[in-house]
């Protein structure tokens, strides 16, 4: 650490990453991270979601984990909440996390081939 | 950590500002607080007198009991001729029931590591330890995280900030001894010694680590640092009362609902603390009294209740404000036998360096052994007093001077209960087992057996259907027959 802007420059980005983490975005994006999740991958999703949400910038997006969502044969997924309006997103791996980000969040457009009703009837 | 009660209304929360809302594992969530922002200003823009003195004026006391103004300490220590400095941290927290420290250095290690090149810088320090005891194993793992986190990032090590000043600081062990959260012993500790303490003057800011200057402060005092450099002393000065200012953190525990930690501003009442944050005593009993500064602190009754916190008013009503345990006991407790447990605690951890600490504490602690067995003479009551100013007047160090305490204040207050134990052979609170004498009322007792079937040393008399005895001289007071009666039937004194 040499100067006080190196510091400011370090305490910006880390803001960022505590309001994706703990903000009152009204989209939420929610992991299932119980052992099933983890086991499957949840991690990598996550990591990829956050990465791929700051790439792009979006402000009012959280992401946060939960416990396992009852399907453990999916994992890993996520569940996307726009107020009332939830999507479910199943058997995914990072790269589809990033399109979720990309096509979902970013175009509003549900990536309708890994949703649960695809997988589950 | 779910340890922190958010009654946020009544709390006000410096020293544990972020424990539970950053993730202690990450530099980058404590910088995102204001993290190291104090740090910077301070080796940038300021002097290190200039930071001393800053620290002065803010009011800040040493919350590790003590109460001696930092600021002072920092001076002495700073003005010290030598070259060699030395900063330790004093994390050894060993009253029974108290965890404020740890909850500071398991959730916001980042803010000592900060706060205490800020120290060094003060004080003129180049290196610096954290003594912790080995009983915290989370609280070393986070805090040697964090180290090197800091490392890395450039907040230790060389040339910080650019302003040409070094410091570095390492972890070191304690065994769990009492004793050494007195700075004198703890210095001896981390030389590699025994644990013992070494007369007063010279001071530690004078001759310390190694013999040269050191400054010994607290954890949470350390904590409340950061925010007095960003916010100013006269933000600080503006908190508490005239004498003690910020706030204190305490650890709540006994007979009280919200067991946990709580962070309120100096000259907050200890109604307020019991009663609103607390939520009072559990199952509708009575309160008794509350034991602040643990083991070297004394008895709070009812009618102090309302007296505002702080290091004098405390004192005044002969406790003190230690490092922030308060226990809180309702009517069932029997006040020679908390007497005689602070005294069990403080006579196992007395070093043994000077005779009137080493061989009084035992000496005391017999003989309220002998009082709680119902074997007590008036004697015993002068000899103990008299004992205990003693103590309080001869030993060498704090663990002996204030070990009396418990015993004086619990006098003071409760005499009657001692004159019970002793003239009457009653423990009124039925906590002294020899003292109880369990019967049966003839009465109401319908001969169902029940108390007879769970008596560990069958001593009921009586067949099913016919009234039963106890026979007091088998009877250990267990309690057992008592809980088993459906019918009150069983008398308990």
């Amino acid at each position: 650490m040499k100067t006080f802007a190196e510091l400011e420059a370090i305490r910006k980005k880390a803001q960022k990453d505590v309001r994706l983490r703990s903000g009152s975005g009204d989209v939420r994006v929610v992991v299932g991270m119980d052992n099933c999740g983890i086991e499957a991958g949840a991690r990598q999703i996550t990591i990829a979601l956050m990465d791929e949400i700051n790439k792009h910038n979006l402000q009012d997006v959280t992401v946060t984990q939960t416990e396992c969502l009852g399907a453990c044969r999916l994992e890993p997924m996520l569940e996307l909440y726009e107020g009332e309006k939830k999507t479910t997103y199943v058997k995914l791996t990072p790269e589809l996390a990033r399109q979720i980000v990309t096509e979902h969040l970013v175009n509003g457009k549900t990536l309708k081939s890994q949703t649960i009703g695809v997988f589950e009837r | 950590m779910e340890n922190v009660k958010s009654q946020e209304n009544k709390q006000y929360r410096i020293a544990l500002r972020n424990s539970g809302l950053i993730d202690p594992g990450d530099i980058s969530d404590y910088i995102a607080f204001r993290g190291y922002e104090a740090l910077g200003k301070v080796l940038t823009e300021m002097e290190p007198a200039e930071v001393a003195k800053m620290v002065k004026e803010s009011g800040l006391r040493g919350r590790g009991g003590g109460g001696f103004p930092t600021g002072l300490k920092w001076e002495f220590t700073l003005k010290a001729p030598g070259d060699e400095k030395y900063l330790i941290c004093n994390a050894d927290e060993g009253d029974p029931g108290a965890f404020m420290d740890r909850s500071i250095l398991e959730g916001d290690p980042h803010s000592l590591l900060e706060a205490m090149v800020i120290g060094g810088y003060a004080t003129g320090a180049n290196n610096g330890v954290i003594y912790i005891r080995a009983e915290y194993p989370l609280a070393i793992k986070r805090l040697q995280v964090a180290i090197d986190q800091a490392r890395e990032m450039g907040f230790l090590g060389k040339d910080i900030f650019g302003s040409g000043f070094d410091f570095d600081l390492y972890l070191k062990l304690g065994a769990g001894a009492f004793v050494c959260g007195e700075e004198t012993s703890l210095i001896q500790s981390v030389e590699g010694k025994r644990g013992e303490p070494t007369k007063k003057p010279p001071f530690p800011s004078e001759s310390g680590y190694m013999g040269k200057p050191t400054t010994v402060n607290n954890v949470e005092t350390f904590a409340a640092v950061p925010p007095i450099i960003l916010n100013g002393p006269e933000w600080f000065q503006g908190i508490g009362t005239e004498t003690s200012k910020g706030t204190k953190v305490f650890a709540l525990a006994g007979d009280i609902n919200n067991v946990g930690l709580v962070e309120v501003t100096m000259g907050t009442t200890l109604r307020e603390i019991i009663f609103d944050i607390g939520g009072g005593i559990p199952g509708g009993a009575k309160f008794k009294a509350v034991q602040t500064g643990g083991p070297s602190g004394g008895v709070i009754t009812e009618l102090d209740l309302d007296t505002p916190i702080d290091y004098e008013s405390l004192k005044n009503i002969g406790s003190m404000m230690g490092s922030g345990g308060m226990i809180v006991m309702d009517d069932s407790t029997c006040m020679v036998n908390i007497a005689k447990f602070f005294l069990e605690f403080t006579q196992d951890e007395s070093c043994g360096k000077c005779t009137s600490c080493r061989v009084g504490t035992m000496r005391m602690y017999e003989i309220l052994e002998k009082i709680t067995n119902g074997e007590g003479t008036e004697q015993d009551l002068i000899n103990l007093n008299d004992l205990a100013r003693s103590v309080k007047d001869t030993a060498l160090c704090g663990l002996g001077q204030t070990a009396p305490n418990p015993v004086l204040s619990t006098m003071n207050y409760y005499k009657h209960e001692y004159e019970d134990h002793v003239y009457n052979k009653k423990c009124t609170a039925g906590s002294c087992k020899a003292l109880l004498s369990y019967s049966i009322d003839p009465e109401k007792c319908i001969g169902c057996t029940a108390c007879l079937k769970v008596c560990p040393t069958n001593c009921i008399d009586g067949k099913a259907k016919e009234v039963h005895v106890i026979r007091e001289d088998e009877c250990i007071a267990c309690n057992a027959c008592f809980e088993a009666c459906k019918f009150d039937a069983v008398i308990k004194p």
